[in-house]
């Protein structure tokens, strides 16, 4: 990472932003795992901690203002893999009882 | 006619072995080619373990009956022979020690980028094999080096938390040195050397350490899952408690299939080197080389399920991992297309490298295709667990990566030493090897189309595979001869050998434009870089203007 | 050039203390230092990767048994650890802060509080944990589940097999998350000591940088964990 932020002189205001947000995130979800949304919490679940985690790599770990692609290239590379674990395997699972 | 030039070397120059002796220097150092000398030893001590094992298991076979050893000792045999072929000789072999030495030479750098991370990877290696040494002296494993639960979890009385904690910790050895490599050629490269002007040993160094960083954490977890079961309870794959044996399959073969292109790709890249170099050519489809590389690394990630057509999958699943594995062929075709066509109207050498480079074009291609055979569910149901399989990928593993393995330490050795082998005796041992590894894996094709198991010490109920067994464990004993014969060369030539000049090979690369072998910090000034890779034309034109020569 | 390689001698140049002999350029070495650190996050994905694919398998399977497994591990601890771990995630991007704008007290202290934050969040899941063990939750030979009710289905009980299996992973996956966070409490102390002795500038502070990177993703993985582990089925 290059040594000074392109952002604006003080990140600060957006650092407290996004530490409420991430705690608003929580909270929410807590909240949503009490409402029955039957088939949809767990989509609910994973969609908000989703958001948090982009929030906490975009923000905290400076990707969104990263110097170079190459360090959005090693997150997409680590995540496609990752979603290619998981998908792939429940490609398995999800199937085994068709016949 | 050989192509290798000698001169008389005055005073000896200070270089990276000379600069400092005493054993410290060397367990303390982290001078990368040093390194990589440390990695040579290790590795050839442990290829002497495994083919130890292998020598038991093929005079075991020579027999129908069991007769030789134990059911339970030919488990551990085949086991052990596998583990350590595999975690501690091919999986390190090119990269820890080819690819350390050369890496930064190649790209015109004086380290890697973390020339301590690189002596940690080392001795990380050597924790793990010595755990696994423990481990083999005191009882060993018998569940084959794949370790399936739930009978290496819940059955087996053997040593799987020993030996599974030495992979592992072997494995991040190797996750580390993909780790270095990864940031060694994004960072380090010389002024003027772009990624169109790296030589493809780099790209596909590059592409191995993309399989080893995403691909050895899961197995590293998978282990750790075995081992919380077996020493903690905490079954995560015991039937009894719902859990599924195939789960454990998922995720080991999530790594291992992609960790046989960690064993083929640098092998692939030697391979590229060497016939460019011994055609007087640049590589043909440069770009196409490339990229097929990196193709492979992402394709083989999307195929690990053809280990478990027959275990119980889905059988819509299986019909996309057949047609997945079908498609992770074509990279490497496309490589054995440019690799021929260098070849076509090239100006051919046969020194010993290019004997094995043309060995590793037949042997790999017959391994390759027999692997589309082993795609096709049809006839995965007949010959999987059979020894189809097993020549199948020792023709790629030894054919293959082994034989590139040593044409890269042959076309390496003079860099590395600084001395010239024995030329006539290393065109022999190739051709022993060549011979002596045909005889022993041939036979095994058509022993396993016609029903023999893997794994199986007594084959007595079937005493007509007898012949193509003694055939096969004949053609052994000479690839062993073929094996030993260079490590009596090179050490000979140490003392003995003639001493090299920069490039006895008047090869292309960077490594060639410092002295053999180099000063510690590779290069006495930072070269920079205005010619395209592969410039054999400049190379070889008669009074060429000297081709920019950074010292 | 006359430096030896053996470890930790190597010819300091005046002006750049920190730039080891390899590297042409302090920028060069600290793009290294980051693209080391990420690709190694990279590797981190995968290893608890392995494991979120096992979770995911058997959730699918045993959703019921899951669910009544999940609803007994305490989910007000589990929630205030994530904002335990959320917080800390904003102490560290102080302290990254700080290190570049040379505030040596924010610097500080920013790493004291996150290695306390971090300390907190370990001494919550001890007493998840001890909650577990009181609860014969851990799974062994002394595990028990009888007669849990299968959340929205009254009168049909949890299988303890399966629930066995929930709490395996439950410890496997929050177990190799604290040893992580042990590692972070380990690095964010070497980091303290080092801030503490002056060392880092603004133009030198890539271990703060390359730490902080670590912290988060420890973060990141907790975000996850905590709605799949805690949050299966919660409706009253």
């Amino acid at each position: 990472m290059s040594a000074h932020s392109s952002a604006t002189s003080s990140p600060l205001k957006g650092y407290f932003a996004v530490w409420i947000a991430l705690l608003a995130g929580t909270g929410l979800t807590v909240y949503a795992a009490t409402l029955d949304l039957a088939p949809y919490n767990a989509a609910v679940a994973l969609g908000i901690a989703t958001i948090k985690a982009t929030l906490v790599a975009l923000f905290f770990m400076h990707v969104w203002h990263a110097s170079e692609k190459l360090t959005k290239l090693v997150v997409i590379a680590a995540l496609f893999f990752l979603l290619l674990l998981l998908g792939l395997t429940m490609s398995d699972y999800a199937t085994r009882l068709w016949s | 006619m050989s192509m290798a030039t000698a001169i008389p070397q005055p005073a000896e120059r200070e270089n990276y072995l000379n600069k400092e002796y005493g054993v410290w220097s060397w367990l303390l150092t982290t001078d990368h080619k040093r390194i990589a000398l440390l990695y040579l030893i290790s590795i050839t001590f442990f290829f002497f373990i495994g083919g130890f094992f292998a020598l038991l298991i093929r005079l075991e076979l020579l027999t129908p009956a069991g007769d030789l050893v134990q059911a339970d000792t030919y488990n551990k045999l085949f086991t052990m022979h596998g583990m350590v072929m595999i975690f501690f000789f091919l999986i390190p072999s090119i990269p820890a020690v080819l690819g350390n030495f050369l890496v930064p030479l190649m790209i015109g750098a004086k380290d890697l980028a973390f020339p301590r991370i690189n002596l940690l990877s080392w001795y990380l290696y050597i924790i793990g094999g010595v755990m696994m040494l423990h481990c083999m002296l005191t009882g060993g494993v018998d569940t084959g080096w794949t370790f399936y639960a739930p009978f290496s979890t819940s059955f087996t009385n053997t040593k799987i938390v020993e030996a599974g904690l030495a992979i592992f910790v072997a494995g991040f050895s190797s996750i580390l040195t993909g780790l270095n490599f990864v940031v060694t050629i994004h960072r380090m490269r010389a002024p003027g050397m772009t990624w169109s002007r790296l030589p493809l040993f780099i790209w596909a160094h590059y592409a191995t350490s993309i399989i080893q960083l995403l691909g050895t954490p899961v197995v590293a977890v998978t282990i750790v899952l075995v081992a919380a079961e077996r020493a903690l309870h905490l079954g995560i794959f015991d039937p009894k408690l719902g859990g599924d044996p195939l789960l454990f399959q998922h995720l080991f073969w999530f790594y291992s299939h992609p960790a046989v292109y960690i064993m083929i790709l640098p092998s692939m890249g030697v391979v590229t080197e060497i016939i460019a170099c011994f055609s007087r050519k640049r590589i043909f489809g440069y770009h196409f080389v490339a990229f097929s590389s990196i193709a492979i690394a992402v394709f083989g990630f999307l195929v690990w399920a053809h280990h478990m057509f027959v275990a119980g999958i889905s059988v819509y699943s299986a019909l996309v991992f057949s047609f997945l594995s079908y498609a992770v062929a074509l990279p490497s075709a496309i490589k054995v297309f440019n690799w021929t066509a260098t070849l076509y109207k090239g100006s051919i050498h046969y020194d010993a490298p290019m004997l094995y480079a043309f060995g590793f074009l037949g042997l790999f291609t017959i391994g390759g295709l027999t692997g589309l055979f082993l795609s096709a569910l049809g006839i995965n149901v007949h010959v999987t667990d059979t020894y189809f399989v097993v020549a199948h990928f020792h023709y790629i593993m030894v054919g293959g990566a082994v034989m590139g393995y040593l044409g890269g330490m042959h076309f390496w050795w003079p860099k590395i030493s600084g001395r010239l082998y024995p030329e006539g005796w290393a065109r022999l041992a190739a051709l022993i090897v060549f011979i002596g590894f045909n005889l022993t894996f041939f036979p095994q094709f058509v022993l396993g189309y016609m029903g023999m198991p893997r794994r199986y010490y007594d084959y007595s109920h079937m005493p007509e595979f007898q012949v193509l067994n003694v055939l096969s464990t004949a053609g052994a004993t000479v690839l062993g001869v073929g094996y030993l014969l260079p490590m009596v060369y090179f050490l000979w030539s140490m003392r003995y050998g003639k001493p090299a000049s920069d490039n006895p090979w008047n090869a292309a690369g960077l490594e060639w434009k410092t002295a053999s072998p180099p000063p510690t910090f590779n290069f006495d000034e930072e070269p920079v870089v205005t010619w395209e890779a592969y410039n054999y034309e400049e190379l070889d034109a008669p009074h060429s203007e000297e081709v920019p020569v950074a010292r | 050039m006359p430096d030896s390689t053996v470890i930790g001698l190597h010819h300091e140049e005046e002006h750049r203390p920190e730039l080891l002999h390899h590297f042409a350029e302090p920028q060069q070495q600290r793009d290294a230092a980051s693209l080391g650190m990420w690709v190694f996050l990279g590797t981190e994905v995968m290893f608890f990767g392995g494991l979120f694919c096992a979770y995911l398998v058997y959730r699918r399977w045993y959703f019921g048994d899951f669910a009544a497994a999940s609803k007994s591990i305490n989910m007000g601890l589990g929630a205030t650890n994530t904002a335990v771990l959320i917080c800390s995630s904003l102490t560290v991007v102080l302290a990254v802060w700080a290190a570049q704008t040379a505030r040596r007290t924010l610097l500080i202290g920013s790493l004291a509080l996150t290695m306390l934050l971090g300390l907190a969040f370990l001494g919550i899941k001890a007493v998840e944990y001890k909650d577990k063990f009181e609860e014969h939750h851990v799974p062994g030979a002394s595990f028990s589940f009888d007669h849990v009710e299968i959340p929205g289905h009254p009168g049909e009980y949890a299988n303890p097999r399966h629930a066995q299996m929930f709490f395996s992973l439950y410890f496997v996956m929050t177990g190799l998350h604290a040893l992580h966070m042990i590692v972070g409490l380990g690095i964010f102390l070497w980091l303290f000591m080092m801030a503490w002795k002056g060392r880092f500038t603004p133009e030198w502070n890539t271990p703060v940088e390359i730490g902080g990177l670590y912290w988060h993703f420890v973060d990141i993985v907790w975000i996850y964990l905590f709605p799949l582990l805690y949050l299966i089925d919660r409706h009253p």
